[in-house]
């Protein structure tokens, strides 16, 4: 992992500026309501514009193996069953059973007390295994209650925590509220080898509707110590946008200038076809740049994407399409 | 914390299958194809200096020719024609264009050198839409306010920095208002124009309603000089539109001239930041600033200059410059050796005088073709040249200010006036901002948007007269002014 927990382990101090910023409510909402706006209709017209890149052959084939790979195989509903995780593991770990040469998903993604199963089909094969805690999708719980559910998924074996700001303590101002919140589960991550489980930061950016709100809570995020900032929850419409991801990459580009950290960002929800993805890596390329491309620092969470993608590489490699019958339901 | 391999794309070409260029053109006079009676010359890709097709010169007598045709036309047929019969075949024109819209898109790419990216998504789409917008005008006359008395011959000549678009603003309001047109395009670039004239057969229009002659200077003297035309429209430099208002001072022609620029793109400290720096990326870079109302000056305010000209930098390094055919092109060639010359020179006295920097990411030009790369200079004061004269290239000059004041000073210093931006979140200052600019147009948080609802045009020597819009319908009726 690129982050260890001892080069990453506070908010970021010293040379870049930002020290005092979240010393108070006051300070943290000054700097936030700081930062340049976005102008929506700009930053709409620019996630459109790098839309219409045209990825083809050889460019087309490197990015469908990089989305595979980028892929969080998720299953976050209320009917899974210890047998639908393991299936689902085990396709994360082989996603074209019929060719070894494809490349594995990022990690599976699920509740808290699904992770022990999902670790035990993923064993070694390098597949993480992230599950969402403090009380998804909603956030509506107390403090020591979000902890436990953390504490929970980490001792299982989580690698990553997925977790859900307040959204309701943003709306209304309570930025330290929501800073806190976020540290304290970064600290809730802490493994007993003194590793960290990786800490993604949900916003749920269809609630927060303004692009001025996720510049905002993304700074708000990195400086808590997130590891990944992360669109939505998939439960809520709309999820995962290009102008939001768009405005998000530029955080994390920004951050990376003044504080040399860099965060990853993960786009969830929405994204069911690999001509999306291919959207998704384009703007990825030409807003942050080439060093977040890769698995460690930018995710789909996607469930339906994977046989999308699985399809479209089948079709490059054989120049024909097969039917979806040809690719496991998982 | 390895970088992944960076992300190659592919070369996306788009097809040059679709388009048939013939190997000669004539001009096209009271509905038929015909031969010139002037020197041949040649059009070629400015991306290859490919020889594309060998086009007819007008003479001044295939230019009276053409004026005639058009009188006729007019007389006959088009001048009293109800206006709801013009619409139907103004609707029908347009309704081809969307139709032919990747012939006409990748000709224009081949013969002007712009990216199929841009003649694409911008040009024939906005072709199109002024098509139909003139359209739903003509049997509306009597409400627009200025009469319902069509001009009568409209001698037109356009510029080669956006071919058919200009076609469109000059053809479609005269049209629409009942006059008949003699268009010249520029030398450089008619290929499209003569597809026009296929197109304007494919849609029945009566004969000399459209007339186009190609050639160069002299011809677009004898078309404006021609006795027999009411109407001078033209777009294009300075110093001809300047030739032209003496040629037909002391004439009854009615006349508008849309001429150059050099618009100031002021960027005040709380200006949402990332679209600023695609707002000057898109007034300089779009069409390889080939642009009348580009963005050419950069007014930053000094608090946040640095910032925003780091950030302006990273942003043309992912700039693609090369094939103008290629979907992912960005930036595609300079018209012609002599506008590739004469951006040479500019840019070449902007070093000697410039204190500050001249920039360009480091790109590869290729080695055939008219090519220059996007370039910015730094500490640029008005009293330079590169930010007194139009360039039309890809050359940004970067000045600063302190006060809004100075802002506004410093934009309004031009002898020219034809557009301006400004990037504020604050919405009292853009309005206060915009009402003491002297320019035509001023763009809020935005820059280079076109819509055939909105009038353009200039003040002092940007020219006068608005195109689009209700406003563009007075240049072409009786009770409009001039």
């Amino acid at each position: 992992m690129p982050i260890t927990a001892s080069s990453a382990a506070t908010a970021p101090t010293g040379g870049s500026g930002l020290a005092d910023v979240t010393s108070s409510d006051a300070a943290l909402r000054r700097f936030l309501h700081g930062l340049p706006g976005v102008d929506q209709v700009g930053a709409e017209a620019r996630a459109a514009s790098l839309a219409t890149r045209s990825i083809k052959t050889t460019a087309k084939e490197q990015a469908l193996d990089l989305a595979i790979r980028m892929v969080d195989l998720t299953t976050l509903e209320g009917s899974d069953t210890h047998g639908k995780v393991r299936a689902l593991a085990a396709k994360a770990v082989r996603p074209d059973p019929a060719d070894p040469a494809c490349p594995s998903a990022a990690a599976v993604c699920v509740y808290p007390d699904m992770v022990a199963t999902a670790k035990e089909t993923l064993g070694d094969s390098g597949v993480h295994v992230a599950a969402v805690a403090t009380a998804f999708p909603s956030g509506r719980a107390a403090l020591d209650i979000k902890l436990a559910d953390t504490r929970d998924a980490v001792e299982a074996g989580a690698d990553e925590i997925d977790m859900v700001i307040d959204r309701g303590a943003f709306l209304s101002g309570r930025y330290l509220q929501v800073f806190e919140e976020i540290v304290a589960v970064r600290e809730a991550c802490a493994r007993a080898d003194g590793e960290d489980a990786h800490l993604k930061v949900i916003f749920e950016t269809g609630e927060l509707q303004t692009y001025d709100n996720v510049r905002r809570v993304s700074w708000l995020a990195m400086l808590a110590g997130a590891h990944f900032i992360k669109t939505s929850t998939g439960k809520v419409q709309p999820a995962a946008t290009l102008p939001v991801t768009l405005v998000m990459l530029e955080a994390v580009r920004d951050f990376r200038r003044q504080t040399g950290q860099m965060v990853g960002v993960k786009p969830a929800g929405g994204i069911r076809t690999s001509k999306d993805a291919i959207k998704y890596l384009v703007m990825v390329n030409e807003v942050a740049g080439a060093d977040w491309l890769d698995p460690d620092w930018f995710r789909f969470g996607a469930s339906t994407l994977l046989n999308d993608l699985l399809m479209q590489r089948t079709k490059l490699r054989t120049g024909r399409y097969s039917g979806p019958d040809y690719f496991t339901l998982d | 914390m390895t970088p992944s391999s960076p992300f190659d794309y592919a070369p996306a070409p788009e097809s040059r299958a679709v388009v048939d260029i013939k190997a000669t053109y004539g001009l096209f006079v009271g509905g038929e194809f015909v031969d010139g009676h002037g020197t041949p010359f040649k059009t070629v890709d400015p991306a290859t200096e490919e020889v594309l097709a060998e086009v007819a010169e007008a003479s001044d007598a295939d230019v009276d020719a053409a004026v005639k045709a058009a009188r006729k036309a007019h007389e006959r047929v088009w001048g009293r024609m109800p206006g709801r019969e013009r619409a139907k075949y103004l609707y029908r024109i347009a309704r081809i264009i969307q139709e032919r819209s990747r012939e006409l898109a990748v000709l224009e790419t081949i013969d002007n050198g712009k990216p199929i990216k841009e003649s694409r998504d911008v040009d024939v789409p906005t072709v199109a839409a002024h098509f139909f917008y003139y359209a739903g005008w003509a049997d509306k006359l009597e409400h627009a306010g200025y009469g319902t008395t069509p001009l009568g011959v409209a001698g037109q000549v356009i510029p080669w920095n956006f071919p058919l678009l200009m076609l469109a603003w000059k053809v479609a309001p005269a049209l629409a208002c009942g006059n008949t047109v003699v268009l010249k395009p520029a030398e450089t670039t008619p290929l499209t124009a003569l597809l026009f004239a296929e197109i304007c057969q494919q849609a029945d229009l009566p004969a000399g309603v459209v007339n186009i002659v190609t050639g160069a200077g002299a011809t677009g003297q004898a078309l404006v000089a021609h006795p027999g035309v009411d109407k001078v429209a033209f777009t294009g430099s300075t110093a001809v539109g300047k030739a032209i208002a003496r040629t037909v001072a002391g004439t009854s022609k009615k006349v508008t001239l849309e001429l150059g620029g050099k618009a100031a793109n002021i960027v005040f400290d709380d200006a949402p930041v990332d679209q600023a720096v695609e707002g000057i990326v898109t007034g300089i870079f779009f069409n390889q600033g080939h642009v009348c109302c580009a963005g050419s000056r950069l007014l930053v305010q000094e608090s946040i200059a640095e910032e925003v000209l780091d950030r302006l930098r990273e942003r043309m390094s992912t700039l693609r410059l090369g094939d103008p055919l290629d979907k992912n092109t960005d930036i595609g060639a300079i018209n012609s050796a002599a506008q590739l010359a004469r951006i040479r020179e500019l840019a070449d006295i902007g070093e000697q005088e410039v204190s500050g920097e001249r920039w360009s990411p480091a790109c590869e030009l290729p080695e055939r073709g008219f090519w220059f790369p996007p370039t910015v200079f730094t500490g640029v004061t008005q009293a330079h040249r590169i930010a007194r004269e139009e360039i039309f290239g890809p050359v940004l000059s970067v000045l600063t200010f302190r006060t809004p004041s100075e802002a506004v000073e410093k934009a309004n210093n031009t002898p020219f006036g034809l557009s301006a931006g400004i990037w504020s979140e604050k919405g009292s200052r853009i309005l206060e901002i915009a009402s003491r600019l002297r320019a035509g147009v001023v763009w809020a948080n935005t820059f280079n948007k076109f819509d055939p609802t909105s009038p353009f045009g200039g003040y002092q020597e940007s020219g006068y007269g608005r195109e689009g819009g209700r406003h563009g319908l007075a240049a072409y009726l009786e009770g409009g002014q001039r």
